[in-house]
Parts: C-alpha cells; structure tokens; sequence
C-alpha cells in the first residue's frame, strides 16, 4: 500500500506548489537511448525541452542492441539509458553506468526515496514508472456463468472449464505465450507463484530441475489447453487482439496493456465496457502471486563529463517530475511520479504491489536464464518432450551459457 | 589481363571489403576462442520502489583488473564450438552410446539447439533453392513471352513479393494464414477439417516458412534470368529453328545453356541466402517450431545478456556450413575457370 | 520477338498465359490486400473476429463514419513526417546504386577477364565473406563506430551497405560480363585502345542490361535494408523501413500499425514508376551489340 499512500500524499502537497517551472540548464549534453513505449515517448520528449543544452533521444525497440556499444566508447554517445530492471542488469555488468549519489545529494534532495534503485547502496536508477502482469476478465461473461473473478489459476481453470463447456467461447484463455522471451516470462511468473528459487542461494548454479518446476510447467500446459491453438505464436499484441476481437475471456496481462483494451477503439462495446482488472492470481496453494513486478528507470552513463552528467540529470529529472503529467499523459503509465492520480484501469497494478509481488530478480545471469527459458519451453507446450527432459534441457543449456560468460566454471 | 590492371580494376571493391567485411570476420573468429573472465560475484542489498532484497552482482573492481590484464577475455580454444549450445561433442557422443537404433539416436541430437537449428536450416535450403530456379525460370520465360507492352506492369507484379519490406509483408501473410485469415480459412474449407491451423502445428509450419522462402526469392530468379534472356543471340534461335527444333528444343538446347552461368550464380547466391534463412522465423514467431543457424545468432544477440563469444561461434560455424554447401558449384566454376 | 508470337499455337499460348495468370495471383494478391486495407482501421485490417470485415469495413464504418479513411496516410505523412524518412532514403539508394555499382563493374569486369588463378580466388574469398550473417557484421561494427563518432552518419550507412553488397554485385556482374564475348574489347586494345579506354568505350555501351539488372538488386538492397540501416542510423538519418518499424514499434500504439500499412503501400508507388523506366531500358538495350559483336 506505500506506494499508494505516498504517492496521494504527495499529489496534495504537490498542487499547490510551483512544480511546473520551466526546465532550463547552462550547458551540457543529453542523449537518451531507450525502448519506444508511449510513456518514454513523454519522458523523452520532457527531458529534451529543456533550454540550454544539447538534446537528442534515440527511442527504439532495438535500444538493448544498441545501448551497451553506445555507452562503452569515450566520450560515450548517449548519456542517460532508459531501462527495467531486467535489462539495466546488463550495462552494470559491463560498468558503464555511474553510481548517482553525489548528483542526488546535489540535486536530487526532492526526488522521492522509493524511486532511487540501489544496488550494493549505490544509486544507479530513478525509477519512473511501474508495472506488472495480472487478471484481465471480462465481466459479463463471468457474471453469465456465475462466477467471481479467479484469485488462483486453479480457479481460472475451472472458470475457462464451464466458458467451455456452456458453448460461450471456444478458447477462453488468453496469454503471451510466444515462444521465446513471453514464454519464458510466464515461466517466471508461475515458478514464483509455486514459490520456487531459481539458484542455488549466493551462486549462479541453476536449480530448477525440481518439483516446483515441474508443477509450474504442468499448470502452463493445463492452461493452454484453453487457449487458441497457435498460443505459441501469441505475443502480447497478438494476445491483446484476441481480446479486443471478443475471442478471449480470462487472462493474465500486462497492467501497461490494459488502457488500451478498455478505450472504444478497435473493439466492440460489448468488449470494452465489459473488460475488468483484478489482482494477480496465486497458484498451487501459494500466497505469493504468480507475478512480478517492474520498474522503469533512466540512468547516467559513466563515459561522460562531469558537467554533462550533470546537465543529463537535471533534463532526466524534469523528464520524469511532475510536471509531465497532464490528462493526456496521465494514463500512459503506472507513473511513480508526485501528482500521479491512478485510475481504474490501474488497479491491477497497485494490487500486485499491495500484495508484495516479488519483483523480476536483478541478477547478472538472469538474462542468460531467461533466453535459455524461452527457448527450451515450447517443445515441452507441444507435448514432443516431458517437463523433467525439458527442465534438464534448460539446466544444461543454461550451465553452457553461464560458462561462456564466467559466471559458472 | 594483366596483374597490374587487374589490381587497379579491383582495388575500390576490395578496400571496401576488406574494412568492412574482411576485419570484422576476423575479430569475429577470435572472439570464438576466446570467453568472458570469470566473473567475482558478491552478495549485495538492492534496494528500489518494491523493497529491499539481498541479490549477486558482479564485484566491478576485481573485474576491472582482470579485464586490464585481458582484454579479449580468456583464452578458451574450442570450448565454445565444442559446448551443448554448438557442436555439443560431449552430448552427441553420449547420445551415440546410449542410443539403442538410428531413430532414438536421431531424436537425442534433435534435442540439442545446434542440430535442431542445423536440420531446419538444410531442409530449407534444399526445398527452397531449387524451387527458387525453376519457378524464376518458368516465369521469366513467360514474361518474355508475353507482348511487350504488358511486360512492365508484369515485371513490376512479380518483383512485389521481394519488395514489400519483409517486416509488413509477413505481418500481412501471417495474419492471412492465421486459422481466422483468409488463406487460413480457405485452408480449412479445403481440407475439411475447421480445426486446421498452420501456426500450432510444425509440419505445416515447416511448410509455410518453405513456401514464403519460393515466393520471396521467385522474383530474383526471376529477374536475373529474365535479364539474361534478353542477351540470348537471336540468330542461334533462328538457325536451331531452320534446323526444325521445336520450342522445348530451342529452350533445351538454346537457351538453357546460354543462361547456365546465371543458374550458377543463383544457385550460389541462394544457397547461401536459404542457409542463413532467419527473418521469416522471426516474422512468422516460428521458433517454437523451426530455429536456424542465423536465428540461433540472433537469439544470442537478442537476449538480456548478449552471448558474443557463442554468437561468434555459430557465425563461424555458419561460414563453414556455406564453405562445405558451396563446393560443388565452386569446382563447377574452377573447371569453367579453367577452361578460359 | 514478335514474330515468334505470331507461331506460337494455341496450347503454347495458353499455357504461357496460365502461368503468367496464376504467378500475378500469387505475386500482386498480397499487395493488393495491403493497398485495399490500408484504407481500414488496424480492427478492420488485422480482423480476428471475421476476415470479411476487412473486405466490408465494418469497424471503419463504426469509428469513423465511412468505409474508407486516410487517416493511415495522413498519420504516417503528416504527422508522423515520414517524408523525411523518404528522403533519407532516397540520398542512400542514389548514392548506394552509383558506388555500388562503380566499384562492381570495374571489379566484375576485370575478374571475367583475368585469365589467372588469383581471381578465382578472388571471387572465392567476396564468396565467404557474403556467408557472414549480416547481424554478426553490424554488431561488430558497433563499438569501432560508436568509439570513432561514425555513428548515426547517413555516409556511414551508405558504405556499409556498398561493401556489404559488393560480393553480391561483383558475382552478379561477373556473370554478365563473361556473356559478353572477349573478342570484343580484345580488338579494342589490338586497335591501340588501353584497358580501361576498352572498357569504357565498348564494354560500358553493351552491358547495360546486366548493369540495370545489377542496380535494382543494388537499390533494392538499400531500399528494403533494415538490419544495417536500423542498428546504424540515428533517428533524423532514419530511412523508409526502420521509420516503419517504428511505427509498429514492440507495443503496437493503437493506429501506429495502420501508418505502418500506409507507409509500405505508399514506400511502393515509386518502384512501379523506376520499374516502368528500367523495364524498357532493358528490353531496348538488349543488345545490338552484345550478341551480335
């Protein structure tokens, strides 16, 4: 809930002050790099406004190609890296961030504590903006059935199991389940909600070959027998689709997606007044949701000068303070920001936050598990190979992996 | 020619080539040797908007030494090729004693991503490259057949399929073949089964990538012979046709023959490209069920963590792969070398 | 040819118009798909709920009104500018094409013509280095371009791309030129003429074919490109196909797919305008001398 509570005290505290002053800096450079995501659109496009320096943003989907070669070289060509905490684990390996504390102490007092990201008691990120994935369901449906909105994926089961069998929808269970990297995301998910460690603690040696993992591929493979057939093709556009086209009726989704499949357009009013948000689910008796949460964040390069790195504070902080928030932007995001006003559609979101959802870990070698995840899964969705044979396969390719990049000897 | 005249013509091309083909290639077969230091891991507090968590990070001072003394990393020889996620040496030999028949000890190697990616990549080159000419041919033929003052709008049909950027023309495809899409539903009237659909199943997947890869690259088989065609001496036809050759007879022996070095130089080019097949695994998300050699790079490039030594690897291997594709119409051009 | 059209007989004939039919169907259907929806909303286009809709515009009609809207053109072009991306990529195919091209007919030329062993393996070695997939080369040129400031340069992009190419283009040129008989600029240089004066003056005229043949693959290259023109180009170099894909972008903002669409319909028109001119340059060039020299 502090997040919430923070986040309404400081709106209150917040209106009445001379938050929106113009942004300007005398001099420096500033160059972003970054996915291109409509709410990094906005920070971007904030941060660069500001008078006095040298601005540029380069926003990509390819960004986690280009960022590390683009903030190795000196002078490094971009500044600041916008990033999550799954992909800022890459450039901390490699060194190419700099630690924020005396920039904080100078001019980051006013910037709220829960948005600094440490690591090792360093400040490496601000956070921006949060995310998760959880229940999307449509009402009406559920209501014909008689049901509540699932809490647990059993329930869901059992759910998906009458939708089906009252002849409403065919396949009522949707998710992104595209083989490779939202494969093996839901993995994470499930693994976390049977409450399974994916190392053995304080090593990079994998370790789940075991019961937990098995359970968790099971409940994946009893969930898509509910869904279209071509889940493995499905990203979260295409299962996005599916719901707007009616298709779908229950499904685990994510909170940044949610806006759009409740707005009127591209579906049926029948869909969109009917789409509802709920919790995380559990699974297997857990109490910890099958789910993770996430941040988005913008970082300082460290192959830059003092000044410049000051100059990219300064835009990144006004990037993402609240002054950037207006009715437009306002539902882009979870924002992290003073003045953030949550609506509806985000109270997916806050649930997993309320319910301590762990977060997606910020490992060095998460990376390297998570491709090998991806990978590996679907020959097991497909029902060629057994959920043992399948988390051996993961282990093996995982250990060659980890190998390569010195985490394993 | 003489050496020095030779040398001038060549000289714009090879500069070109070699910065920036030729040096890359290389730093790329030694990263292959080489792999990461090993890491020092430390336990840390990372703290954030969810909470405080103990995690491992990388100790950056001590890399940073060990980085200093190597920078290329550690010298590993031929680990990396001779690791599970390449040639696998190790699992193949463990799969060749356990395997009790051909069949058992075919589903073991398919299980490991090289061999996986190795069998999708050499079917595909196979089905598709020969495909590729014969429908180039057919069509070029027509084309040339047909009045000229259709042919423009002709050329500019069948030259669609290569055009249209393949990131919306296979959105577009995937979505016709998707079980609702048009292609998709017309697949289901004809084989009666409403059931049908070609993205869950892998044969049909296998398939659909094949036929994408003969209708994508058709129209450069298309053009080349087409170009080619208009280069044909007319008075050879004209004398083979006094001669009494009929039409398959012109083609037999008059035309074949002429457009023989453009067959090679397709089938060489399209060797090579089928074997590095890879974006319509990407458009078509059929890495569930096909992954290729040029994929599997991607993938090591593509992840959170980039895998440069394993991507370099299998560039490597790749390389080899064409080498050994290729050898056949290479001694073919070594004897036409010859011959000069 | 005309006069072999004349004695063609009828089963040849409908044969060669069987194949020509059904080839345009498999080629153009697509495409004209694409043209037609590019009129619809993304609901209407990507239709999961029925493909009929993409043919009856029902979700178009409910949010705009009519059963076609511009609205994908009008984003792409005037909101979104991807007039510059356009221009962009006119400058690298110019450039990519005449470069392209000059480097690989004096290279082809001379790998046809040299009698000795050195160009075999010449040819052999542009062969091996074509092998390397494009993905490896670009994130190796990464760090070397990012270390130099060459990053993000529209020149940058444009020799990447010629070297990258010139294997290709040196094969496909070579090929060509060994069609063009020797006897030709040999009798050139007995009348006194060097080896260049030779090329330039009787080779040049009578190879057109091959060179235009070899300047659309050259162009479409630079035109479609997207591995090397994504990873190296900043956002005000973007050319037409990394501007497109960020249009589709990794979370599909509504009404973002549908300027995708209209951009690669509109990315089109010029092609048709460029084959309509080469196609007769082909065919006209064809050859007096060539063949008959």
């Amino acid at each position: 809930m502090f997040l919430k509570t923070i986040i309404t005290a400081a709106t209150v505290a917040l209106s009445t002050s001379a938050a929106f002053a113009a942004c300007t800096i005398d001099s420096g450079r500033l160059n972003i790099i970054g996915n291109e995501f409509p709410a990094i659109q906005t920070v971007a496009k904030n941060a660069t406004s500001c008078e006095g320096i040298e601005a540029e943003a380069n926003l990509t989907a390819d960004h986690q190609k280009i960022n590390l070669a683009g903030m190795q070289g000196n002078p490094a060509e971009y500044t600041s890296a916008i990033l999550a905490n799954s992909s800022i684990v890459a450039l901390i390996n490699e060194d190419v961030l700099r630690p924020l504390d005396d920039l904080v102490a100078k001019h980051g007092q006013d910037i709220p504590k829960h948005q600094l990201i440490t690591v090792d008691g360093k400040v490496m990120a601000v956070a921006f903006m949060a995310n998760a994935q959880h229940l999307v369901y449509r009402g009406d449906i559920l209501e014909k059935i008689g049901v509540e909105p699932p809490k647990t994926y059993e329930e869901l089961l059992a759910a998906a199991k009458m939708i089906r069998e009252q002849g409403i929808i065919e396949n009522p269970v949707g998710g992104a389940y595209q083989a490779g990297w939202n494969l093996a995301q839901e993995f994470v998910n499930m693994y976390l909600g049977h409450g399974g460690e994916f190392y053995k603690p304080g090593t990079a040696e994998v370790a789940i070959n075991n019961e937990k993992g098995v359970a968790t591929l099971n409940m994946m493979k009893a969930l898509s027998e509910y869904m279209n057939p071509d889940f493995l093709t499905h990203d979260s556009n295409a299962t996005s689709a599916e719901w707007e086209a009616g298709n779908v009726a229950l499904m685990n989704m994510w909170g940044s997606r949610t806006g759009r499949l409740m707005d009127a357009e591209g579906s049926t009013p029948e869909v969109y007044n009917n789409t509802k948000v709920s919790a995380p689910m559990t699974v297997g008796g857990g109490n910890h949701p099958a789910s993770t949460l996430w941040w988005d964040g913008w970082t300082v390069a460290k192959n830059i000068s003092d000044k410049d790195a000051e100059a990219t504070f300064l835009a990144m902080k006004h990037g993402t303070s609240s002054a950037i928030l207006n009715d437009e932007t306002m539902g882009q995001a979870v924002w992290m920001i003073d003045g953030y006003k949550p609506a509806p559609v985000n109270a997916g979101v806050f649930s997993a936050i309320d319910m301590q959802t762990t977060p997606y870990p910020m490992l060095p070698y998460q990376g390297l598990l998570h491709t090998v995840l991806g990978d590996n899964i679907a020959d097991f969705m497909q029902g060629k190979e057994s959920a043992e044979q399948t988390l051996s396969d993961i282990e093996a390719a995982y250990t060659a992996a980890a190998r390569e990049k010195g985490y394993l000897k | 020619m003489k050496h020095k005249a030779f040398f001038l013509f060549v000289l714009p091309s090879s500069v070109a080539m070699l910065l920036f083909i030729f040096f890359p290639i290389i730093s790329v077969v030694v990263q292959s040797f080489y792999v990461s230091h090993e890491q020092v891991i430390v336990t840390v507090e990372n703290c954030g908007p969810f909470g405080c968590k103990q995690a491992t990070a990388i100790d950056q001072e001590a890399t940073a030494a060990l980085r200093e003394a190597e920078p290329l990393g550690k010298f590993a020889g031929l680990a990396t090729y001779r690791d599970r996620n390449h040639l696998a040496v190790d699992a193949v030999g463990s799969a060749w004693e356990k395997a009790d028949n051909w069949r058992d000890f075919g589903a073991q190697m398919l299980n490991l991503p090289f061999y996986k990616a190795l069998g999708f990549t050499l079917t595909f080159t196979f089905v598709v490259t020969p495909l590729v000419i014969i429908f180039g041919f057919v069509i070029a033929v027509a084309v040339n057949s047909a009045a000229s003052a259709i042919r423009g709008p002709l050329i500019f049909f069948s030259l669609l399929p290569m055009m249209i950027t393949p990131l919306i023309g296979s959105l577009i495809l995937f979505w016709m073949v998707d079980a609702r899409g048009i292609i998709g539903s017309a697949l289901q009237y004809l084989a009666g089964n409403p059931d049908l659909s070609v993205k869950a199943s892998t044969p049909l997947m296998w398939i659909m990538l094949m036929v994408y890869g003969v209708w994508h690259a058709a129209p450069f088989a298309f053009i080349v012979y087409y170009a080619g065609l208009q280069t044909v001496n007319k008075d050879t036809l004209e004398a083979s046709r006094i001669d009494g050759a009929n039409r398959w007879e012109q083609i037999r022996y008059v035309i074949i023959p002429h457009l023989l070095p453009l067959t090679t130089f397709i089938a060489l080019m399209q060797l090579m490209d089928n074997f590095r097949v890879f974006e319509p695994i990407v458009s078509f998300a059929a890495n569930a069920h096909a992954t290729s050699l040029s994929w599997a790079i991607y993938n090591d490039l593509g992840g959170e963590t980039r895998q440069l030594s394993s991507a370099a690897a299998t560039s490597v291997l790749t390389i080899i792969g064409v080498a050994i594709l290729l050898s056949p119409v290479l001694v073919r051009t070594w004897r036409d070398f010859g011959r000069k | 040819m005309s006069d072999i059209t004349k004695k063609r007989p009828p089963a040849v004939q409908i044969l060669i118009f069987g194949v020509l039919a059904l080839w345009m169907i498999l080629a153009a259907f697509p495409f004209l798909w694409t043209l037609w929806g590019s009129f619809k909303v993304e609901g209407d286009f990507f239709s999961k709920a029925d493909w009929f809709y993409a043919l009856s515009g029902t979700l178009t009609q409910n949010e705009t009104g009519s059963s076609f809207t511009a609205d994908g053109y009008e984003g792409a072009w005037i909101k979104e500018e991807f007039w510059r991306a356009a221009l962009n990529s006119v400058l690298v195919c110019i450039f990519v094409v005449t470069i392209s091209l000059t480097f690989g007919t004096l290279g082809g030329y001379a790998l046809a013509r040299s009698t000795y062993r050195y160009a075999f393996w010449f040819l052999i070695a542009a062969l091996i280095f074509r092998a390397m997939p494009p993905i490896t080369l670009v994130s190796g040129y990464l760090p070397v371009f990012f270390g130099w400031n060459l990053w993000g340069h529209l020149a940058t992009c444009i020799i990447v791309l010629v070297a990258i190419n010139q294997p290709f283009t040196l094969w496909m040129l070579h090929s060509f030129f060994k069609n063009i008989p020797q006897d030709l600029d040999e009798s050139a240089m007995v009348d006194g003429c060097t080896r260049f004066q030779a090329f330039r003056h009787v080779i040049i005229p009578v190879m057109w074919p091959g060179v235009i043949t070899t300047g659309l693959f050259s162009f479409l290259l630079a035109y479609n490109d997207f591995a090397v023109t994504a990873m190296i180009l900043s956002k005000e170099n973007q050319t037409m196909v990394p501007k497109i894909a960020s249009f589709l972008g990794t979370t599909q903002t509504k009404g973002n797919v549908m300027f995708a669409v209209a951009a690669v319909v509109s990315a089109t028109a010029p092609l048709f305008v460029m084959v309509m001119v080469f196609q007769r340059q082909i065919v006209s060039g064809l050859t007096a001398g060539a063949v008959k020299g």
